[in-house]
């Protein structure tokens, strides 16, 4: 997400470009017939919209036959009907149609996740099946599919190009699949990108830190579907026939398989894996004379890849690049004391939400019930404008409960929560931390796969870009604002040297640093930070303590932690849970004195 | 068309149906419920175990020893590909689970097919199964009421193993948390192997009951998954009476609608599968939170 300049930035266009353009000369001496080269190009189309949705949101659909066939056979509909006489136009209209399609099934399929989402797209996609093969088929042709659809034809005022068979195809499928690829680039490398990378590795975070996880999932969704469904008008127009086979849950398998082969996140991964297949299938059925078996071939060839090479060929050359060109990082220097940083100021945004006078959180009578279990009972608690808060209380008392209650994380079983005066209760957790409240968490919730810079950067997008925005196009650098922020995040929770580390190479207290910085970076008015100094070293201690208090500017904190001294040391405040219960609440000396407490943790000090 | 004896005949159909796709449901649940593993590879165990019945037929001529020799071809099968695949698998995220599942099937189908070819095969209904029988008020296809008995008796036995044995309770205490089990300290690998094997079993039996009913091809298996997947989500995932509710709702559905129109019967069923997500989307017995 670095911002790279001038020709580097541009490299993957320009060699596809070349590609494309030496591909007729270099292909055929392979053997690839120019047939064969077209069916590539339509898969690698096909393959770029579903490597959006699968290599970088993480999301395996089984039904991407549903919107290839969709927009195949819309286009060839009004074109062997002389509806449309302009085959782009078709080809066009069928995308929209796939999109469209897109939107329902996505609003279907996308309220489930994971094996469920693969399950309800295979199911769908056979809808799709079904409906075309009969009640359809007064339009679709049924079994036999439509034939006659025309090729293009190019009327450019002085010339006019009639689109042919064989390479003069091959142009016309070459441009699409360059618009297309550049198309991708940009939105891979859009803030909504960077959010679907993140959501690949932790959706649950990625909602917490403000986004509206499911509306970017549908739109990802539906950018597959148009890819989709150009690549299903393009197999017509290819063919002159559009095949009823577009629609079986073969064309999914296909897909899926070409993609993980080329290797999945690359982009170029599925028009790759379908010169794989496409050759093999040729090379194997023909001068191998493995007749049907090639089949087979490719299935343990498939199966050996997801086995040891689960990045495809392209991932796999891909890391061995990285691993070779992979500097090592300057080491981490945990005992380096943090420099009190220059406090970033609350946005004007959030602090016009803090107008409001009165306790910033309020939240009265919170009862939280698992089936038999209270975790928490009638609790009522109040923090002020700008305090530290501290809460204590020994394992199991319904802290990090109570924690999640607050975040709008987990719906209380009865109470109430009030934010800025603002009745937040039942709101979802992305809108909860849009209104300025948000919280580190005690167990690491970090977007593994991404850099600390990612990470850092994901939770800043949220608070410039509020919930939802489809900026596809709009390249990441360009978020106004968004780079000072990123650096100044990473500054204040000292990782500026590791900014451009993986998390998965992170030390455990670098880890730990990281992920009060996703929370901090999201500018909060209210911070809640559950046992921020656990597991951590005793300088990473101290650093982190006065992290704590040089961000408390403009802000209010509520902690919980079992490291009593530092509690006493910070909190202003201190509210101890016991049981589910609120056991007391007063300054720290009260609650040191307080014999109710020194019994919850010590077990009676009867004297 | 709308006659009352053909309603009746199409709801024993469906009835039939339902107890097959109920068997092949419960194989697929108590794997991804216990194991935590989406087995695409489902539908190709159910289209091999109807292969490996068809062999066992040829060489002895006994219905019986078709299903028995087959039913125990699978469980190996199942136990083998658990040992030397899947095992790998359980700490590796969800979609390599699917793929490699799904990337099992195609060998499966293709190596049936290099062995068999693509044309159909058929095993004939035992002899005293042939013909019709008259129930009073329907007359039916004998072997399709002995369809229904077997796979009603195997799900009864499959229960008796779920929530009789002590493999059972194992099985039923990894779908509601199976860490705990491992902590516990009960070998979960030899458990998952056996699940495996069972899951594996009780598609293929499907597969060699069926067999008589409607002729294998190598690509039989396809349909079936889907199917079973719409027969899971309706039923709820990782649940066992929720397999058999939703194998018998979803073979209602299809016979009963291709009783007024056969080319809406899928539609309809997925249509269902569709409502129950709107409505309930853990499915009719699922618990939520699960998956």
């Amino acid at each position: 997400m670095s911002e790279r300049k001038g020709v580097r930035r541009w490299w993957p266009e320009v060699a596809a470009a070349i590609g494309l353009v030496a591909a007729p000369l270099v292909l055929p001496v392979l053997g690839f017939a120019p047939d064969t080269v077209n069916r590539i190009v339509v898969w690698g189309l096909f393959g770029l919209g579903f490597d959006m949705l699968f290599g970088y949101t993480g999301m395996l659909s089984f039904g991407q036959s549903a919107f290839f066939g969709t927009g195949g056979f819309v286009a060839a509909y009004l074109l062997t009907n002389n509806m449309v006489g302009n085959v782009v136009l078709a080809l066009l209209i069928g995308m929209v149609a796939a999109s469209v399609a897109g939107v329902f099934v996505g609003m279907i399929a996308l309220r489930r996740t994971g094996i469920y989402f693969a399950m309800i797209t295979v199911a769908i996609a056979q809808v799709f099946f079904f409906l075309e093969n009969s009640p359809l088929s007064d339009f679709t042709g049924g079994e036999n599919g439509i034939p006659g659809v025309p090729a293009p034809k190019f009327d450019l005022g002085f010339v006019q190009i009639q689109v042919g068979n064989g390479w003069s195809m091959y142009w016309f499928l070459a441009t699409c699949f360059f618009i297309g690829l550049v198309i991708a680039r940009r939105i891979v490398a859009s803030p909504v990108g960077a959010i679907l990378m993140a959501i690949r590795d932790n959706p649950q975070r990625v909602e917490a830190l403000g986004h509206a996880t499911w509306r970017y999932k549908l739109t990802i969704f539906v950018i597959a579907s148009a890819y989709a469904g150009f690549a299903g008008g393009l197999l017509g127009v290819l063919q002159g026939y559009m095949p009823p086979d577009a629609f079986t849950f073969d064309t999914s398998g296909q897909l899926v398989i070409q993609t993980v082969i080329g290797g999945t996140g690359t982009l170029f991964g599925p028009l790759f894996g379908a010169g794989i297949w496409l050759y093999l299938h040729d090379f194997l059925q023909g001068p191998m004379g493995l007749g049907s078996a090639w089949r087979l071939a490719l299935g343990l060839v498939f199966v050996l890849l997801v086995c040891f090479l689960r990045r495809g060929i392209l991932g796999g050359i891909a890391d061995l690049f990285r691993r070779k060109s992979h500097v090592e990082a300057p080491e981490s220097s945990p005992d380096l004391v943090l420099e009190a940083p220059v406090t970033h100021a609350v946005p004007a945004r959030r602090q016009q939400a803090a107008a409001h006078t009165g306790p910033v959180l309020q939240a009265s009578n919170l009862t939280k019930r698992y089936g038999g279990l209270l975790a928490n009972s009638d609790i009522t608690f109040a923090v002020n404008e700008g305090e530290i808060r501290g809460i204590i209380g020994p394992n199991g008392a319904g802290k990090s409960t109570f924690f999640k209650m607050l975040t709008c994380e987990v719906p209380p079983t009865s109470g109430k929560i009030l934010f800025h005066g603002q009745d937040i209760t039942g709101r979802g957790v992305a809108e909860v931390c849009q209104l300025g409240l948000t919280k580190s968490n005690q167990v690491n919730q970090l977007f593994g796969r991404l850099t600390v810079r990612e990470n850092i950067t994901i939770a800043s997008l949220a608070e410039r870009r509020g919930l939802y925005r489809p900026d596809l196009l709009r390249r990441l650098g360009s978020v106004p604002g968004l780079s000072d922020q990123v650096e100044h995040t990473l500054a204040q929770v000292n990782l500026t040297a590791r900014a451009d580390t993986p998390v998965s190479e992170l030390a455990y207290g670098e880890k730990r640093r990281l992920e009060i910085g996703l929370a901090l970076a999201s500018s909060p008015t209210l911070l809640l930070l559950d046992e921020p100094l656990a597991g951590m070293s005793p300088q990473e201690r101290v650093a982190t303590m006065k992290l704590l208090r040089s961000i408390r500017q403009g802000r209010t904190l509520v902690i919980i932690e079992h490291d009593m001294d530092a509690m006493f040391e910070i909190a202003e405040r201190i509210t101890v849970l016991n049981e589910g219960k609120l056991l007391a609440e007063g300054t720290p000396e009260e609650i040191q004195a307080n014999s109710f407490v020194q019994e919850a943790y010590i077990g009676g000090v009867h004297a | 068309m709308l006659s009352w004896p053909n309603f009746l005949s199409q709801f024993f159909n469906g009835l039939a149906l339902g107890a097959l796709l109920a068997l092949i449901s419960s194989g697929l649940t108590i794997i991804y419920g216990t194991l935590g593993v989406l087995n695409l590879a489902h539908g190709a165990m159910f289209m091999l175990g109807g292969y490996a019945g068809f062999v066992v037929f040829q060489a002895t001529g006994s219905f019986a020893l078709a299903v028995l020799g087959g039913s125990l071809f699978m469980v190996v099968v199942g136990v083998v590909v658990e040992r030397v695949i899947i095992r790998h698998f359980y700490s590796r995220p969800d979609e390599d689970q699917i793929l490699v599942t799904f990337g099992i099937g195609i060998v499966l189908v293709e190596l049936v097919r290099l062995g068999f070819g693509s044309n159909s095969i058929q095993i004939p209904p035992p002899s005293w199964a042939m013909g019709v029988t008259s129930l009073g008020f329907l007359i039916y296809p004998t072997y399709r009421i002995v369809v229904l008995g077997i796979a009603a008796v195997a799900l009864l036995a499959l229960y008796l193993v779920l929530y009789r044995t002590r493999l059972g309770l194992i099985v039923r205490a990894g779908i509601e948390d199976s860490g705990m089990v491992d902590i516990l300290g009960i070998n979960v690998n030899q458990v998952f192997m056996l699940v495996f094997g069972i899951g594996a079993m009780a598609a293929g039996f499907a597969g060699i009951i069926n067999a008589p009913v409607v002729a294998l091809t190598p690509d039989s298996g396809d349909t079936i998954l889907v199917e079973t997947f719409v027969v899971v989500v309706i039923g709820g995932v990782g649940s066992f009476p929720g397999a058999v509710l939703g194998g018998l709702i979803s073979g209602e559905i299809l016979s009963l609608t291709s009783m007024v129109n056969p080319s809406y019967s899928e539609v309809m069923l997925f249509a269902v599968m569709t409502l129950v997500l709107m409505l309930r989307p853990q499915g009719l017995l699922g618990q939520r939170g699960r998956a």
